[in-house]
Order: C-alpha cells, then structure tokens, then sequence
C-alpha cells in the first residue's frame, strides 16, 4: 500500500500557544526580518545531507565497476577500470534483455496504475469537494478509516480472491490495487475545495454546460497543480511497488523492476546461479534515474501542491 | 482518523446553505462512483473476505470447516507470533522516535530561515523518498558487508573489527537504519509544510515578547504542528508493524538472523504462500490489523487532547 503523505491537519494552527504563558521580560530584541543565516546550523544540518547522499554517491561509483572490480576496491572510490558504460549495456542485454522488459512492465504499471489512481482520485476529490450527496459523509469515513487497516491484513485475501478470478499473474493484479489512493482522494478534496471557485461552476451551468464539460473545461485546468503532486506520489508508490507484485505475479515476464532486481540479487544464493552484483547495482542505478529526475524538474509544481494541502489561515 | 476534517466543513469558500442544498442530488455520485466501486474491490471485500476465512480451517480430512474462533485462540498461544510483534514494537519505540527526531530537527533548521542554500537542504534529504525499498535495501545490504562492503573497508583502513550490522544482534539495528534513511526525508516535508503555514503574526508578537528561539519553538511551532505529528507517528506506527519489505531483502544476507517469522507481515507472508494455511494467516493478518488501529487510535487520541 502507498503512504500517504499528509500534511497539517486544516485545524491545527488555528490555536493561540503562549497564552498564559509568563511574558519573558528581556531587554533583548531582535532585528525584525529575515534572521541572520548561520554557519554552525549549515554544517549541523549538512550532516543529515551526507547521510542521505552517502548511500546513493557508493551506488553511482559502484555502478561504475566490473563484478571483480567490486570485489578489489574501496567502496567509497573508484576502481582501476571504469566500466559504467558496459555495465549498462550489460544490464540491458542479460538473459535476453529481460531488464527492459521489466523497465516496459514498470511502465505499463505505472501509466495504468498511477494515471487510474490519478484520475479516480480527481474526480473523486472534485465529488466530495464541490457536490453535495446522498453517503457522503459515508464515503469520507469508509476511505479514511480503511487507510488505517494494515496492508498485510488485504494482501492474503486480495490474493485469494484474484486468484480465483484468475486474475493472479496478469498484469491487472499489479494494477487494479494500484487504482486506489486515499491519500490521492483526500489531498484532490483539499486542493479542489480551495482551487475551484464555486460560482465559477455555478456561472458555467448557467451557461448551459453539462456536468461533464463543466469539469473538463472549468475545474479541471485550475486543478494542474494539484494533479501534478497527486499523480508523482501515486507514481512513486507505483514505481515501487514491492509486496503486492511479490504476491500475485510468478512469471518473470511480468516483474516489475523491483522484483526483478530483488531476483538478480538472490540469483547468486542459488546453486550455479551466476553472480552479477554488478548488474543488480547499475539495475537499481537505472531504476532509481528516472523518479529522481522526475521530482527534480517538477519540484516547482509538487512543492506548491503539497503546500495548498496544508494552506489554511 | 478524524484528525483530517473534511475542509468543506470549515473552508471560507462554504456556499450558503440554501445553495447547496439545491445542489444536494445524485450528481456527485457520478464522479465519486468509480473511485468507490474499486475501493470497494480492493480495500473492503478483502477485509470481508479475511474475515470469512479466518472463521474456518481448511483440514486434510473433512475438508474446510467452521471453526468459530479457533483460529484466533491458537494466534493469542502462537509463540512465533508473539515473538515476530515483539520484534516489531522494539523496532517501533526505538526507531520512529529518531526517524521523527530528525525529520523534525531538519525540517525546524530549514524553517528556522538560517541555512545557507535552504532548498539545496531540502530537496536533497527527500531524495531518498523516490528510491524503492528494494534499492535502498540492497545498497545498504552492499554497504553493510564485512568483507567487500563499506563496514569491511572501514575494518581495513582503520584495522578494527566492527561488528556484523548483519548478525542477528544487530540485524533489527540495521534494518531500523535503512527505514529511517528512506523516510526522513518524507517525514520532514510534512513538518516542513505545517510549519510554513503558521501564521506570521504570531511570530511579531513572540517577538515583542523578546522571546528567543527556543522559546518561540518550545511555544508556538511544536504546538502549531502537532496535527502534522500526531499524523506522521500514526503513519510510522503502521508502517512499523507492516515491516516486510527490508526484512525479505535483506534474507539472503542475512538467514541465521532473518528467520520466515521475523515480523508479524513476514510470518503471515509465509504462513500463506510456503506453508498453504491461508485460514490461520488471515486471522494473524487481522490480529495485526485490530492492534494497529487500535494503538494508532490511542495516539490520536492522546496527541490532539494534550494541551488541549
């Protein structure tokens, strides 16, 4: 299951703290405005930077070695030879170039599962947002309290039941449980509560367009922000996703990246299993690109989505 | 969790009462009806479905049959079971409490307006929300190796022995450092973000107070965000007692110590699919699923009251 990632609950800042609280009587003031920065909380602050960064530098410089090279060297510096580019081309050739097959599967997830979820999540959001309907209140409880239900409890039942619908190592397994973001719904009710203007609607319908068009030319395009940090998070669970592929699929043809690179890694335990650290290192390099990329350039659009999530003066 | 209040309730924008009656029709059911009928796919029939089973057992003579609660008497006298959330509650008052630590510490240091290249700081430590648990797992799990790892150039270049972060003393330790470096990041965003929504006036007036820095955390940030604390422990818990992921990529390092009931996720895991009791695993699955949100309710509980 995603977690979801919620942000101040709307009420919380609405108190007033210090009340009551003995005034500190000091002479000392502070110049209003921007505070002085501060060399010491940088370095403080820095140190979390490394350990964050260390992790992911060794993989970019182990991406870089050959399987003896991994062996002979120092992890955190290069070896003698520099065989990044063979690495990758060994990635993608392997057993038949079954990487990319999984990078496609991946794919495949993560436009029918995190775009579904994206989707659903809108229109679900702009329902609870701007209607007023029978079950309402209904709905918002169901979905807030099934997100408190562990995944562990769904996944052997989800199993059980797919199987029996034969759904169990086709694709649909991996993303029909992919279709359901709660947190999705709930930050598309927020951001739409605070996006739409509901006379904008109302002035529409005067107009004459019908609910359907009302949405798609009026509410949709002043949800983009909000769609954007919706769709990236419902991306990165996607992408991601471990347990549930772990469950329902057996055939190596319809791995995910994870699970593909998890199998590589166990290969070398098996008896005359070839080792290929190497290859499981560049795997997860190439498998890890692409979503930080992804939040790198639309940091713009996620940030100010994540922030209206929690805007309420 | 009623700690997220439908913003429709409290927004300014609320439509007068008269207008949104009008409104009041089966519209709105057009757009919320998808998402409905496949969270009632996924989320609600297998709960159900869960249920059912853990109400019969499935014997090689006689076949499925109802057992009432049996299954839930022999779970309450599992010692596997009791061991594998023991585990897990260790890891959970241990861990979270320095994953949050340092989430907050962080998110307080960028909020505090000091750092030289605050959004340098703040999209780095994120970072490692977008790697998934298996890449995280397996760099660390690299990292971790006596030999060929970090852990065994540190041993040669210095000429110490550091201990095994894989040997079953240690193993819960390392796996607590992988989780707490993958969601750190995650956890200050959301302090981050709540943070940034307290009001400015708030600030002027501590600061007429001549209140200092400490003072204005200690009185007016940890107050303002408790809502988005209370939220990312209640997320912590549950995602401490769902532990599955690190444990199982970690195993092939690591069997001595990462036994198949390691935690409670793990050992429903195997029940299920090596050893074929379904029945039986629905009803640990369940167990879980009541503990969690029964404790996941005694913080919220306890976090919005206090002050209050």
């Amino acid at each position: 299951m995603s977690t979801p990632l919620t942000t101040a609950s709307p009420a919380a800042p609405a108190k007033v703290p210090g009340r009551g609280a003995p005034k500190l009587r000091t002479t000392r003031r502070r110049t209003a405005g921007k505070p002085r920065r501060s060399v010491l909380l940088t370095v403080l602050t820095s140190l979390i930077v490394l350990y964050t960064v260390v992790p992911l530098v060794w993989l970019v410089i182990n991406a870089t070695k050959t399987q003896t090279g991994l062996a002979d060297s120092s992890g955190m510096w290069f070896a003698d030879d520099f065989a990044l580019w063979d690495n990758i081309r060994d990635t993608f050739t392997y057993h038949d170039g079954v990487f990319g097959r999984w990078l496609l599967n991946t794919l495949l997830y993560v436009v029918l599962g995190a775009g579904g979820a994206t989707f659903l999540a809108v229109l679900g959001g702009y329902a609870l947002a701007k209607f007023d309907f029978p079950g309402k209140r209904g709905v918002f409880a169901t979905v807030i309290g099934a997100v408190a239900v562990p995944g562990t409890a769904l996944a052997v039942p989800t199993f059980l039941m797919f199987s029996k619908m034969g759904l169990t190592d086709t694709p649909w397994a991996v993303i029909i449980p992919s279709l359901v973001s709660p947190f999705g719904l709930y930050l598309m009710w927020v951001f739409a509560t605070e996006a739409i203007p509901t006379e904008l609607l109302e002035a529409a319908r005067i107009d004459g367009a019908g609910e359907a068009r009302t949405f798609f030319t009026v509410a949709l395009p002043l949800l983009a922000p909000g769609i954007v940090t919706v769709l990236l998070f419902t991306t990165v669970a996607t992408w991601n996703n471990y347990f549930l592929p772990l469950i329902m699929l057996k055939d190596p043809d319809w791995y995910p990246l994870t699970l593909g690179l998890s199998a590589w890694n166990s290969q070398a335990e098996t008896i005359g299993g070839e080792v290929i650290f190497n290859l499981v290192i560049t795997g997860s390099l190439l498998t890890i690109l692409p979503l930080i990329v992804a939040f790198l350039l639309l940091q713009k659009y996620w940030q100010s989505g994540l922030a209206a999530g929690s805007v309420k003066e | 969790m009623t700690t997220l209040q439908p913003p429709a309730a409290t927004g300014p924008r609320q439509a007068p009462p008269a207008a949104r009656r009008d409104r009041r029709s089966w519209t709105g059911w057009g757009f919320i009806g998808p998402f409905v009928a496949v969270f009632a796919l996924v989320f609600l029939a297998p709960i159900v479905y869960s249920i059912y089973l853990s109400l019969f057992r499935d014997q090689l003579i006689g076949g499925t049959t109802f057992v009432g609660l049996d299954n839930y008497q022999q779970a309450f006298q599992d010692e596997r079971f009791w061991a594998a959330l023991g585990r897990v509650t260790l890891f959970l008052c241990v861990q979270v409490p320095i994953m949050l630590g340092i989430a907050l510490l962080a998110a307080l240091a960028l909020d505090s307006g000091r750092l030289y290249g605050k959004s340098f700081f703040r999209i780095t430590i994120f970072l490692p929300y977008a790697v998934p648990a298996v890449v995280a797992t397996l760099m660390w799990g690299f990292m971790y190796g006596t030999k060929y790892g970090l852990v065994g150039d540190i041993n040669g270049a210095f000429g110490v022995t550091l201990p095994d972060p894989l040997s079953p003393d240690l193993v819960l330790a390392s796996i607590g450092n992988i989780v707490t470096w993958e969601f750190v990041g995650y956890n200050m965003l959301i302090f981050y973000s709540a943070l940034r929504v307290i009001p400015n006036s708030l600030y002027e007036a501590a600061e007429i107070d001549g209140a200092g820095q400490l003072r204005v955390i200690t009185a007016i940030k940890l107050p303002a965000i408790r809502g988005a604390l209370v939220i990312a422990t209640i997320f912590s818990i549950i995602g401490s007692f769902q532990l599955f992921n690190e444990p199982n990529i970690l195993r092939p390092l690591a069997r001595n110590a990462l036994t198949t009931d390691y935690t409670p996720n793990f050992y429903t895991y195997s029940l299920s699919f090596n050893g074929q009791q379904h029945n039986y695993s629905a009803t640990v699955a369940i167990i879980m699923g009541l503990i969690t949100m029964v404790i996941a309710y005694v913080v919220q509980l306890r976090g919005m009251r206090k002050g209050a």
